[in-house]
C-alpha cells in the first residue's frame, strides 16, 4: 500500500464517522446548492480545484466533496482577540466561485463578532451554548493576538469583563481543532512586535494543545477555507512546516512561483520606484521584495479572486507570513544585509565574486549568471547613455 | 432607581467596544457610557523604525478601514520630508480612495448596521409578488427585487430558519417592536443584504486592482505609488472602470432606494429621531478629483448652526483623559501628547441581566481619549462631511441632499437624528460614486502626457523632519503626526474618527458623541437593547482605531503647522 492509498483509506474512515453524526441542518447541500443556482458539476469543479491545492491526486476529487457535504457537522466558532478585523475581511471577500462562502454559511457559523446579529449578553450566550453543546466538536479560530501582559487585562470582552487570554482557555479547552487565522494569531503579530508593549504572544504559546497557524497579513481565504476542508477529510491535521503552517500552503516560497522570477533570473531590476523596469514589471528584490525568504502561495493564488498581489502591484513581498516579520524583515523596502542574499544589491553591479555565495545558497547557477551578465550590460548602456 | 444596562461585546463593528447606560423606571435612558476594552500600542511600536514603513505598520491598526492608515503615515512622512508625489500618484491615491468608500460603506449599512433595521424572520411572511411591486416605490430601477429572486430569498431563509439553528443570526431581538419594516420591505433589503455580500467583493476587487491586494493593500510608497503597469494598462483601467459601474450601479439602485425605504418606514419611529446630544461637526477635504481640486472641503459647525461654516484651527484640538485609562493630569495638544497607561478596570455591580462588571463612571473607564476641540465635544464622520459641506454651498453636496430630502418629504432638520447619519453616509457614498469618474478621468488625461508616478527623495540622517497628514476616513476625520530624527521615526500619534466619537467624559464633565447620543432613549426591552446598538451603529465604530497610544513623554512637537485641513482622506 503506498502512502496516497493510506491517506485514502484514512480519510474514508473519517468520513464514515463523520457520517453517522446527526446534521445541524436539514437541507443536504445538493439542496443548497440548488438554491443558490450552483449545479453539481460547478461543485465537483470547484473540490477538484481544492484537491489540488491541497496537493492530493485527482482520485481525492470524490473524497473532498464528500467531506464538503459532511462540513455541517462541524459547528464554528471565531474569536476575536487583538486585531483589526482584516482577517474576518479578508474571508468575506471570498466567493469566487461563490461556493467558498458558501461553505461557511453551510459550517455552522455559531460565535463570529463582526458577523453575528446578536450582541452583548445574547452573544455570549451564544457562545456558551456553542462551547457545551458541542464541546469536542466544534473548530475554534482565533483572529488577534493574546495580550498577556497585566494579566492580560490590555483585551477584555463580555459583561464579566473576561481577559482575551482567560477566554481563549475557555473555548479552547473543548474545541476539536484550533485555526490561528493570521499572523496576529499566529505569531503575535503587529502588536508583537518590539517592544511588544502589551506582552502579545501567538495562541500556541498561550494554549497546550497543537495550532494549526495559517498567517498571512490578512491570509488568503482559500488558505482558510483549505485547512478547515483537510480536517474535515482526514480528521487530522494536516502535514505542517516548522512554525507548524500546513505546507500545502505554505510550503514554497513566494520567490519560487513568482510572475518576476524570469526577471531576477535575468538581472532586470526596479532600480527605483516608477523607473522602466517598474513599467516592465521586472524583479523587486532591490526594492526590498522578501518573497525569497517567505513561504507563502500568494504568487499562485493572488488575492481578490486573483485580480492582483503585491508583486504584481509593483511592491515588494514585505514577509507578512513569517514569524516576527516586523522586527526581521524591516525596514521593508530595503534588502536585508543580514539575510541570505546579503550585500547581493550591493555588490552585484560590482564584481562575479558574489555570485559564488549566491550559487551556494540554492538561488540557482543560472539565474544568478544572467543575472550578472545583465546587470553589467545595464550598466554599460546606463554609462554609454 | 435607576437601573444598569451593560452591552459587551457589541458586535457587528471593527473591535472591542462596551456600551453601559442607565435607564430610569420608565426605561429612559439617564446616563451613558462608552468603553473601548482593548489596548494595542501600535504608535509605540513605530518608533525607532524607518520612516518608510510607517503606513504600512500603522495600516494594521485598522483592516476594516484598510488603507487609510496607510495613506495617512505615507503622507504623513511625505509632508515631514517635504515631499511631492506626481500627479499620476495622487489621482491613483484618491481613486484608490473612493473605491475604498464604495466598499467600506455598503459592507456597514449591509452587513453591520442593516440587521439594526431588518428583522429577517419578519422577511418569511412576506409576499414576494407584493414586495416586487413595493420596490417601485423607492427608485425606478429596482435591482434583485424579482419576484423569482425573492421568492428564492424567502425560499432560501425559510430553509435556514427552519433548522433551529440561525448560526450568525441566532439569538438577536427579531420581533423587537421598533422593527418597522413591513415584511415586504424586509424581505428588499434581505434581498439587497445578500446581492450586496456579492457587490462588496466587486468593490474590493476595483480596490485591488491598483492596490494589490484589499484588505491591507500595498502599492502606496514615500514619494509615489508602485501599481505603475496597472496604471498604463488599458485592460487594467478599462477593468476599473467596468468594476467601478457595477458597484456604482447597486448604490444608486438600491443602496439608495433603501434608505428611501428606511426614512419612510422609519419617519414616526421615536427611538432614531433623536441621537443627536453633541451638535458640533468637523470634517476635513477629501478626495482629488484633478489638479488641486477636491470632491470635499473642510470646515466646522457649531451648535447645529448651518448658516456658519468655521475654519479648523489646530490648536484648539486637545487630548483629555480623565477617564480614560492613562496617566495625565490636562488636556493637552497632540502633539503634546503623552500616553502612560493608568488601567484601573471595572467593578462588581448589578444589571438588568444579572451581576456584571460594571464601569465605575468617577474613575477611569476606557482606552479611548476624549478630544476636545475649544474645549467642546465634536462629532466627525460623513454626516459632519455632508454638513460642513452642505453648508458651504458645495454644489454636488447640496444638490444630492436636497434632491434625498425632496424625495423624501423630509426636512433639513431630519439629518441631525439616528436616521439622518445612516442616510448622510449613504448620501457620502452617492456623491463619491457620482465623482470618482472625474478622478479617473483626470488620470487617463495626464497618462497621455505625463508617466511619472514616483518622486524620489533622501532621507538626511544629519537632519530632523517633523510632518502630519490630516484629511477624511470613512469613519470621519484622521490625522496623523510624525518625527523624524537620525533616519528613524522618534515620534508616531494617531488622532482618530472614533476617538472624537467614542471618548469618554472630561474633566469638565463634557461629554461626546456616543455617550450624548444615547441619553434620553427610551427602550422598549432594557434585556434586548435593540435601540442602543441601531444608535451606536449608526455612528460605524471602530474601535482598534481609536485606541491609540504615543508615548512622546514631552518631547514637544508644538511646531506643527496645521493651518488648513487638506491633504485628501484616509477610517
Amino acid at each position: 500500500m503506498n502512502s496516497y492509498d493510506a491517506l485514502f483509506k484514512q480519510a474514508r474512515l473519517q468520513l464514515d464517522s463523520l457520517s453517522k453524526l446527526s446534521s445541524l441542518k436539514e437541507d443536504p447541500l445538493e439542496v443548497m446548492l440548488e438554491k443558490n443556482h450552483l449545479d453539481r458539476r460547478d461543485f465537483i469543479k470547484w473540490a477538484a480545484s481544492i484537491t489540488a491545492m491541497l496537493a492530493l491526486p485527482g482520485h481525492f476529487t470524490p473524497l473532498v466533496a464528500d467531506a464538503v457535504k459532511l462540513a455541517d457537522r462541524l459547528p464554528l466558532v471565531w474569536l476575536h482577540l487583538a486585531e483589526c478585523t482584516g482577517c474576518s475581511e479578508s474571508l468575506i471577500r471570498t466567493d469566487s466561485p461563490t461556493i467558498d462562502s458558501l461553505i461557511f454559511d453551510y459550517v455552522s457559523l455559531e460565535y463570529h463578532e463582526t458577523l453575528m446579529a446578536a450582541s452583548g449578553w445574547q452573544a455570549e450566550e451564544n457562545l456558551e451554548n456553542a462551547i457545551k453543546n458541542y464541546a469536542g466538536r466544534y473548530i475554534l479560530l482565533i483572529e488577534g493576538g493574546v495580550p498577556t501582559a497585566m494579566n492580560g487585562q490590555y483585551l477584555t470582552i463580555g459583561a464579566q469583563a473576561r481577559t482575551g487570554v482567560d477566554l481563549l482557555h475557555h473555548a479552547a479547552a473543548s474545541a476539536a481543532a484550533i485555526f490561528s487565522i493570521g499572523t496576529c494569531a499566529s505569531f503575535g503579530g503587529i502588536q508583537a512586535a518590539a517592544p511588544n508593549p502589551t506582552g502579545a504572544k501567538g495562541v500556541d504559546k498561550v494554549i497546550s494543545k497543537p495550532v494549526i497557524n495559517v498567517p498571512g497579513c490578512p491570509p488568503n481565504a482559500k488558505n482558510i477555507v483549505g485547512t478547515l476542508v483537510y480536517f474535515i477529510l482526514f480528521g487530522t491535521l494536516p502535514a505542517i512546516d516548522v512554525y507548524s503552517r500546513p505546507k500545502w500552503a505554505y510550503g514554497n516560497r513566494i520567490h519560487d512561483n513568482c510572475e518576476r522570477r524570469g526577471h531576477f533570473d535575468a538581472g532586470e531590476f526596479v532600480e527605483t520606484f516608477g523607473d522602466g523596469g517598474a513599467k516592465e514589471g521586472w524583479c523587486l528584490y532591490k526594492q526590498g521584495c522578501k518573497g525569497p525568504y517567505t513561504f507563502n502561495n500568494c504568487s499562485v493564488e493572488r488575492f481578490n479572486q486573483h485580480t492582483n498581489w503585491p508583486i504584481g502591484a509593483g511592491h515588494g513581498c514585505m514577509g507578512c507570513s513569517e514569524p516576527n516579520f516586523w522586527d526581521t524583515m524591516g525596514p521593508l523596502e530595503k534588502p536585508i544585509d543580514s539575510h541570505l542574499l546579503m550585500g547581493l544589491n550591493a555588490t552585484a553591479d560590482k564584481i562575479g565574486t558574489t555570485l559564488l555565495t549566491a550559487t551556494a545558497i540554492g538561488i540557482g547557477a543560472h539565474a544568478v549568471a544572467s543575472l550578472f551578465a545583465k546587470s553589467n550590460d545595464r550598466n554599460n548602456e546606463e554609462e554609454q547613455s | 432607581m435607576s437601573k444598569r444596562v451593560v452591552i459587551d461585546p457589541i458586535t457587528r463593528i471593527e473591535g472591542h467596544l462596551r456600551i453601559e447606560v442607565e435607564v430610569d423606571e420608565n426605561n429612559v435612558v439617564q446616563k451613558a457610557y462608552s468603553s473601548s476594552t482593548l489596548w494595542r500600542g501600535i504608535e509605540l511600536i513605530l518608533k525607532g523604525r524607518d520612516p518608510r514603513d510607517a503606513g504600512l505598520m500603522s495600516q494594521r491598526i485598522c483592516g476594516v478601514c484598510t488603507y487609510s492608515h496607510y495613506k495617512a503615515g505615507v503622507e504623513a512622512v511625505e509632508d515631514a520630508l517635504g515631499v511631492t508625489p506626481p500627479l499620476n500618484a495622487q489621482l491613483v491615491r484618491s481613486l484608490l480612495n473612493e473605491s475604498l468608500y464604495m466598499h467600506d460603506h455598503v459592507v456597514h449599512f449591509y452587513h453591520l448596521h442593516g440587521l439594526d433595521w431588518v428583522d429577517i424572520i419578519s422577511a418569511l411572511k412576506a409576499d414576494p409578488a407584493k414586495a416586487s411591486k413595493e420596490a417601485f416605490k423607492y427608485t425606478d430601477l429596482p435591482i434583485a427585487t424579482g419576484e423569482d429572486e425573492l421568492k428564492a430569498v424567502q425560499e432560501r431563509v425559510k430553509g435556514f430558519a427552519s433548522k433551529g439553528s440561525l448560526g450568525p443570526f441566532a439569538n438577536a431581538y427579531w420581533g423587537n417592536k421598533t422593527y418597522k419594516f413591513t415584511p415586504e420591505q424586509n424581505l428588499i433589503a434581505l434581498s439587497h443584504y445578500l446581492k450586496a455580500l456579492e457587490v462588496q467583493r466587486t468593490a474590493a476587487q476595483m480596490f485591488a486592482i491598483f492596490g494589490a491586494k484589499q484588505p491591507h493593500p500595498q502599492s502606496l510608497v514615500v514619494g509615489g505609488i508602485t501599481s505603475v503597469k496597472d496604471m498604463l494598462s488599458p485592460a487594467r483601467l478599462i477593468e476599473w472602470k467596468s468594476k467601478y459601474e457595477i458597484v456604482k450601479d447597486f448604490i444608486d439602485r438600491a443602496y439608495y432606494a433603501d434608505v428611501v425605504m428606511a426614512a419612510a418606514a422609519y419617519g414616526t419611529e421615536e427611538s432614531v429621531l433623536g441621537g443627536m446630544g453633541v451638535k458640533n461637526f468637523l470634517s476635513g477635504d477629501a478626495f482629488l478629483l484633478s489638479r488641486n481640486k477636491n470632491l470635499f472641503e473642510s470646515g466646522i459647525i457649531k451648535n447645529g448652526d448651518l448658516s456658519k461654516v468655521y475654519e479648523i484651527e489646530d490648536q484648539k484640538i486637545e487630548e483629555d483623559v480623565t477617564h480614560a485609562w492613562y496617566k495625565g493630569e490636562k488636556p493637552l495638544q497632540p502633539y503634546d501628547g503623552i500616553t502612560d497607561p493608568d488601567y484601573t478596570g471595572f467593578i462588581d455591580g448589578d444589571t438588568v441581566n444579572g451581576p456584571a462588571k460594571i464601569i465605575n463612571e468617577n474613575d477611569k473607564y476606557s482606552w479611548v481619549k476624549a478630544p476636545r476641540y475649544d474645549g467642546e465635544s465634536y462629532e466627525v464622520g460623513p454626516l459632519s462631511s455632508m454638513l460642513v459641506n452642505y453648508a458651504k454651498g458645495n454644489k454636488v453636496v447640496v444638490d444630492t441632499v436636497n434632491s434625498f430630502l425632496k424625495r423624501t418629504g423630509l426636512p433639513v432638520e431630519a439629518l441631525f437624528t439616528t436616521l439622518g447619519r445612516t442616510a448622510a453616509r449613504m448620501l457620502q457614498t452617492k456623491v463619491i460614486s457620482d465623482n470618482a469618474i472625474t478622478t479617473f478621468n483626470s488620470l487617463i488625461e495626464n497618462i497621455k502626457s505625463d508617466q511619472s508616478t514616483y518622486t524620489q527623495f533622501e532621507i538626511d540622517p544629519n537632519k530632523e523632519y517633523k510632518g502630519r497628514f490630516i484629511g477624511e476616513a470613512p469613519r470621519g476625520t484622521l490625522g496623523h503626526w510624525v518625527r523624524i530624527k537620525n533616519g528613524l521615526i522618534e515620534n508616531y500619534q494617531a488622532v482618530v474618527p472614533t476617538t472624537w466619537n467614542a471618548g469618554p467624559r472630561d474633566a469638565n464633565d463634557i461629554i461626546g458623541p456616543y455617550e450624548a447620543s444615547l441619553v434620553g432613549l427610551k427602550i422598549e426591552d432594557p434585556t434586548k437593547p435593540l435601540e442602543v446598538l441601531r444608535i451606536i451603529h449608526s455612528f460605524d465604530p471602530c474601535m482598534s482605531c481609536s485606541v491609540h497610544v504615543m508615548d512622546i513623554k514631552g518631547k514637544d512637537l508644538t511646531n506643527f503647522k496645521i493651518s488648513t485641513m487638506n491633504g485628501g482622506t484616509a477610517c
